[in-house]
C-alpha cells in the first residue's frame, strides 16, 4: 500500500484493476442478473466488471436498490448470476470461499453464542480441539467471552452483530462478504465495532467486500470503494482510498481529503440513481 | 398509579410541584402476584363449597348432581379399591402408544411438507380433506380393520395425532425464517444438517404446541372410543357408571378426565421452558 496519507484519491475508470502485486481473487466480467417477477423480468445487474485482489478491503456503495445485496449474494453462491462471469480463485482446497455478515440478525436464536460462532466449523466437520480453539479465540476477540454461553436473547443488538461478525471470521474463508452489518447500530457501537473489525481484519488480511450506505463509513474502513448505480446495477465508479493504516477515525474525518472524497462520491451515488431515471 | 400520585402531589406556591419518591421497589407486585395465585387455587374451592351447599338445600337433584363431598367418597373407594388406577393405567397406555404411533409420522410428513414445495403439492390437499373427519366417526371402520381390541385404540388415537403432528410441524418449518436457511448455505451446510440445525429447532415451538393439541385431542378422542368400543379405561367408567346408574363414580370419572387434561397441560408447560428457552414467553 503506498504509505502516503495525503494522495488520497486515485479513480480507476470506467473497468477496474487490481494492485500491481496482488493477486486477483474475485473476478467479475460482464455479469447480469434478471429477476422473473410477477410484472415480468427484472433486471439487477447488468454488465459488472470488478476485479479484486488478495486481501483487498472494499467497499460498495450505491443507492437502495441498486443491486448490492444482489451482487454480494451472488459472490456467497446464494444466487446464480444469468450472463456474464464470476470467478472465486480458491488459494487452499477445502477452504470455504465466502462467509457472510448479513444485514438482518441473522444468529441462530436457539444456540448459544459459542454454538453460533461454531457453526460453519463444525459443519466442516474439522477437530474439535481445533474448533474449540478457534472459536474460544474469536469470542474471546469480539469481546464476548463472558457470554459465550448466553442466549442471543440476552444479548444487545451490537453483540448480536459482533456474534455474527466472529462466526464469519471463525469459518475462515478466503473471502468475507458483509452485508451493511453496522446499520442498524448506534454511532459509539458502530464506531467500536469498525474499529474492532479493522483490527481483526488487519490480523488476518482477509479479502472483505463490505456493503454500506454510509459514505463516512466506506472511506473509513476502505481501500478501495465501488460506487454502483441503477438499477440495473453497473459500476458508476471505482476508486482507491490511500490513507495510510492504522487509521484514526477523528484523525482522518478532520483531513480535507476525507471531505473532498466524501463529496465525490456522493455525487456519484447520486449521478448513478439520476442516470437512469 | 404514579399518575394519580401526581395529580395529587402538593404544589407550594411558588408553583412548585414535588415529586413523590416511592420506597415500595417491587414488594406490592410481588404480594399481587402471591393473592392471584391464592384466588386461582380458591375460586374453584369456593365454586365447590357453593355447590355442595345447593345439592344439600335439595335445589339440585342430588341423583344426577351429587354433592362434591359424595363424589369425593366415591371417589376414595375407587381410589382403595384399585379400580380407578386400572381404568386410568389403561387410558393413559391407549393415549401413550397412540400418540407415539401418530407423532413420529406426523412430525416426518409435516417436516417433509415443509422442506420440499413438491410433497406439499403432493400431500397438502389429501391432509387438508381428511384432517376436518371426526376421528371418532371412522372409529366402526378402524374396529372393523383392526379388531375389538387395543390396537384398533392405538390406531384411532394414532390418526387424531397424525393430523395435528403433520400441519403444526408443516406450519413450523415453513415459517422458519429465510436468513436462516441462508446462513446455513453460506455455510455449505449438508441438507441434514441444516435439517437438524435449522428446521427443527426453528419449528420446535410450533411443534410442541402441535403435541399440546394432539394430547388434548387423543383424550377426547379416546374417551368416545372407549363409551363404545372398550371394557376398561377411563371413558368405559364414566359410559358404564352411567349406564348402571353409578352417578357418583361418573362423576369421578369426569374429574379424572379433567385432572389428566391438566397434568397434560402441566407436561407442556414444563417441556417447552426446558426446550424452547428462547421462546418469547419462556425467556427470563
Ligand atoms: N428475489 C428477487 N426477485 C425479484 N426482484 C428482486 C429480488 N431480489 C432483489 N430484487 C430486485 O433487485 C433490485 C436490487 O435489489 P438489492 O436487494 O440487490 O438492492 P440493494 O442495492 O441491496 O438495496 P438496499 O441498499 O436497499 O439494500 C431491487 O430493485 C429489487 O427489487
Ligand atoms: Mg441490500
Amino acid at each position: 500500500m503506498p504509505p502516503n496519507p495525503k494522495k488520497a484519491l486515485s479513480i480507476v475508470e470506467p473497468a477496474a484493476t487490481v494492485d500491481p502485486g496482488r493477486s486477483t481473487v474475485i473476478r467479475i466480467a460482464g455479469l447480469s442478473k434478471r429477476f422473473l417477477t410477477a410484472r415480468g423480468e427484472f433486471e439487477a445487474l447488468r454488465g459488472i466488471d470488478l476485479a479484486i485482489g488478495e486481501g483487498e478491503f472494499v467497499c460498495l456503495l450505491g443507492a437502495s436498490g441498486c443491486g448490492k445485496t444482489t451482487l454480494l449474494r451472488i459472490l456467497a453462491g446464494l444466487d446464480r448470476h444469468t450472463d456474464g462471469v464470476a470467478e472465486i480463485r480458491a488459494a487452499q482446497l477445502g477452504q470455504p470461499l465466502t462467509s457472510v455478515v448479513f444485514q438482518e440478525h441473522s444468529i441462530f436464536p436457539w444456540m448459544t453464542v459459542w454454538d453460533n460462532v461454531a457453526y460453519g466449523l463444525r459443519a466442516r466437520k474439522l477437530d474439535k480441539a481445533f474448533v474449540r480453539e478457534r472459536v474460544d479465540f474469536f469470542v474471546h476477540k469480539v469481546g464476548l467471552a463472558s457470554f459465550a454461553r448466553a442466549l442471543p436473547h440476552q444479548l444487545s443488538g451490537g453483540m448480536k452483530q459482533r456474534v455474527s461478525i466472529a462466526r464469519a471470521f471463525a469459518n475462515d474463508p478466503e473471502i468475507l462478504l458483509m452485508d451493511e452489518p453496522f446499520s442498524a447500530l448506534d454511532e459509539q457501537n458502530r464506531a467500536i465495532l469498525q474499529e474492532e473489525l479493522l483490527r481483526i481484519w488487519s490480523d488476518t488480511r482477509k479479502t472483505v467486500v463490505f456493503i454500506t450506505h454510509s459514505i463516512d463509513e466506506a472511506v473509513f474502513l476502505a481501500d478501495r470503494v465501488v460506487v454502483l448505480g441503477g438499477p440495473p446495477g453497473h459500476v458508476v465508479m471505482d476508486a482507491r482510498v490511500t490513507f495510510a493504516r492504522p487509521r484514526n477515525a477523528y484523525e482522518l474525518r478532520a483531513l480535507p481529503e476525507f471531505g473532498a472524497l466524501v463529496a465525490d462520491f456522493g455525487a456519484h451515488i447520486k449521478a448513478g440513481v439520476n442516470g437512469r431515471r | 398509579m404514579a399518575d394519580d400520585d401526581r395529580n395529587r402531589a402538593t404544589s407550594d406556591a411558588d408553583g412548585l410541584v414535588r415529586l413523590p419518591a416511592d420506597p415500595d421497589i417491587g414488594q406490592s407486585a410481588r404480594r399481587r402476584a402471591r393473592l392471584e395465585k391464592v384466588l386461582g387455587i380458591l375460586s374453584p374451592l369456593l365454586i365447590l363449597v357453593l355447590w355442595e351447599i345447593v345439592v344439600r338445600a335439595g335445589l339440585l337433584d342430588a341423583r344426577i348432581v351429587p354433592a362434591p363431598s359424595m363424589i369425593l367418597e366415591t371417589f376414595k373407594s375407587l381410589i382403595e379399591s384399585g379400580e380407578l388406577a386400572r381404568h386410568v393405567g389403561v387410558s393413559l397406555t391407549r393415549v401413550f402408544v397412540g400418540l407415539l404411533l401418530g407423532a413420529m409420522p406426523g412430525l416426518v410428513v409435516g417436516t417433509l411438507m415443509g422442506l420440499s414445495p413438491m410433497t406439499r403439492a403432493i400431500v397438502s390437499q389429501i391432509v387438508a380433506s381428511l384432517y376436518p373427519i371426526p376421528k371418532i366417526a371412522i372409529f366402526p371402520l378402524v374396529m372393523a380393520i383392526f379388531g375389538i381390541g387395543e390396537l384398533s385404540k392405538y390406531v384411532l388415537v394414532a390418526i387424531a395425532v397424525f393430523f395435528f403432528m403433520a400441519i403444526n410441524s408443516f406450519a413450523g418449518v415453513a415459517n422458519v425464517e429465510r436468513i436462516y436457511w441462508d446462513v446455513g448455505r453460506s455455510f455449505g451446510v449438508s441438507r441434514f444438517r441444516a435439517i437438524l440445525t435449522i428446521a427443527l429447532p426453528g419449528a420446535l415451538p410450533m411443534i410442541l404446541a402441535g403435541l399440546r393439541l394432539s394430547l388434548g385431542v387423543s383424550l377426547l378422542v379416546l374417551v368416545g372410543a372407549e363409551f363404545v368400543g372398550a371394557k376398561s379405561g377411563i371413558g368405559y367408567l364414566v359410559w358404564n357408571s352411567w349406564q348402571v346408574f353409578d352417578v357418583e363414580s361418573m362423576y369421578a370419572g369426569i374429574i379424572v378426565i379433567g385432572l389428566l387434561g391438566w397434568a397434560f397441560f402441566a407436561m407442556l408447560d414444563e417441556l417447552e421452558r426446558r426446550l424452547v428457552p428462547w421462546a418469547p414467553s419462556n425467556r427470563r
